[in-house]
């Protein structure tokens, strides 16, 4: 650096120097603030997830039909809110025509299977027949079905796409909320420590 | 190359141009929704206004799943069963604004493509604002920038009025030439 300059026209000469300097950061700060937009948009956070309006609601008034999901051609069921409360319970939508549904499928029996967490089905904009068929060839892990053929149930559960699972408390308050498959990180990170605080395991 | 297009509008429309353009601009993107309104369900309804309702309803609810598209242009089946439920409540005798709250209710502020101001959705209603600013900010700045004459030096003057004499005669002498 050459030596101090001194005098008002020194200083003059100084400061546009600087003013110039600082726009060649320009572009860098336009490249930062593009950066860490783009960060917040693509990797924090799912953008398919969103927040449900449901949480820590209680789970909606219903009448719906059990789904004869042996086909016994019994008598119809059906079910109401009620047959929902008095313990945790996770609710499941699912459907047929649903590839993730086959895919957490396995999930959902292991959970059923090795931690005894009941599972109610909503059998999603589906026919019962086909569901008869699936549950036959797949296995059936769910307490039981209901049927919400036309998607109405569907609407009050803000469900905008199968499967989505619920976690509900004894009360019938929903305390969590899975858009897309219950896979084991799932499981590991979101259902376990919350069953644990709610104390499921030590009934 | 849009920046220096941009630019060299900047000087030929002047501010008010720029002001002009980027309204007309902000304009046309706020109608955009309502002109994206395609898909035709047939239904009844019971009252004459409702179908104007009906249309001015699925065109300000944001489709669930498809995120960027309203109800009314989405060919989602989600999409089609709010389409149903709108109709349904319409029926059953709600006002706009009950409809549109019991869809936020079950699927939250993202399906109302009008979002109510909250701490959480400021940041949303700031932006366009914050970015207008900044706009004209910049606008202005670069309108009172005007390129400066600057100074001849005493040599350079001399220079120059050298030329112009120069170029002065020559252009007396190719007239004289030509006539």
């Amino acid at each position: 650096m050459p030596e101090q300059p001194s005098g008002a026209q020194a200083t003059g000469v100084d400061a546009t120097e600087s003013f110039g300097r600082g726009r060649l950061f320009l572009p860098l700060l336009v490249f930062a603030v593009i950066a860490v937009v783009g960060f917040i948009g693509f990797y924090l956070g799912d953008r398919k997830q969103l927040p449900s309006a449901l949480l820590d609601k209680p789970f909606p008034e219903f009448r719906a039909r059990i789904l004869d999901s042996q086909a016994t051609g019994g008598p119809e069921r059906f079910a109401t809110r009620a047959d929902l409360l008095g313990r945790i319970v996770l609710v499941n939508v699912w459907a047929t025509w649903c590839p993730t549904c086959r895919a957490e499928h396995n999930e959902l029996a292991r959970i059923a299977e090795s931690y005894g967490l009941p599972i109610i089905g909503v059998n999603y904009k589906d026919r019962p027949e086909l569901a008869q068929q699936w549950l036959a060839r797949y296995g059936d892990p769910y307490d039981f079905h209901i049927e919400d053929l036309d998607g109405q149930l569907g609407i009050e559960l803000g469900v905008y796409g199968a499967p989505e699972s619920f976690l509900l408390n004894a009360e019938g308050r929903i305390v969590y909320k899975r858009v897309g498959d219950i896979n084991p990180r799932i499981w590991q990170n979101e259902l376990l420590p919350r069953l644990t605080a709610m104390e499921f395991f030590n009934r | 190359m849009r920046c220096a297009v941009f630019f060299r509008a900047s000087r030929s429309l002047g501010v008010f141009g720029i002001l002009y353009l980027l309204v007309s601009a902000v304009g046309g993107l706020v109608s955009l929704p309502v002109m994206a309104a395609s898909t035709v369900d047939t239904f009844s309804f019971v009252a004459p206004d409702h179908e104007e309702r009906y249309r001015g309803l699925i065109a300000e609810i944001r489709c669930p799943k498809c995120q960027n598209v309203n109800i009314a242009g989405s060919d989602a089946p989600i999409a089609k069963d709010l389409r149903v439920t709108v109709h349904r409540l319409l029926s059953d005798g709600m006002s706009d604004q009950e409809i549109l709250d019991f869809l936020q209710a079950r699927y939250g502020d993202f399906v109302l493509y009008d979002p109510p101001m909250r701490s959480n959705t400021l940041v949303l209603w700031l932006m366009p604002l914050l970015g207008f600013v900044l706009v004209i900010g910049i606008v202005l700045r670069m309108a009172r920038r005007v390129p400066q004459a600057s100074e001849l030096s005493a040599d350079d003057a001399l220079k120059l009025q050298g030329l112009l004499d120069r170029s002065a005669l020559g252009d007396r002498s190719t007239t004289e030439n030509n006539t």
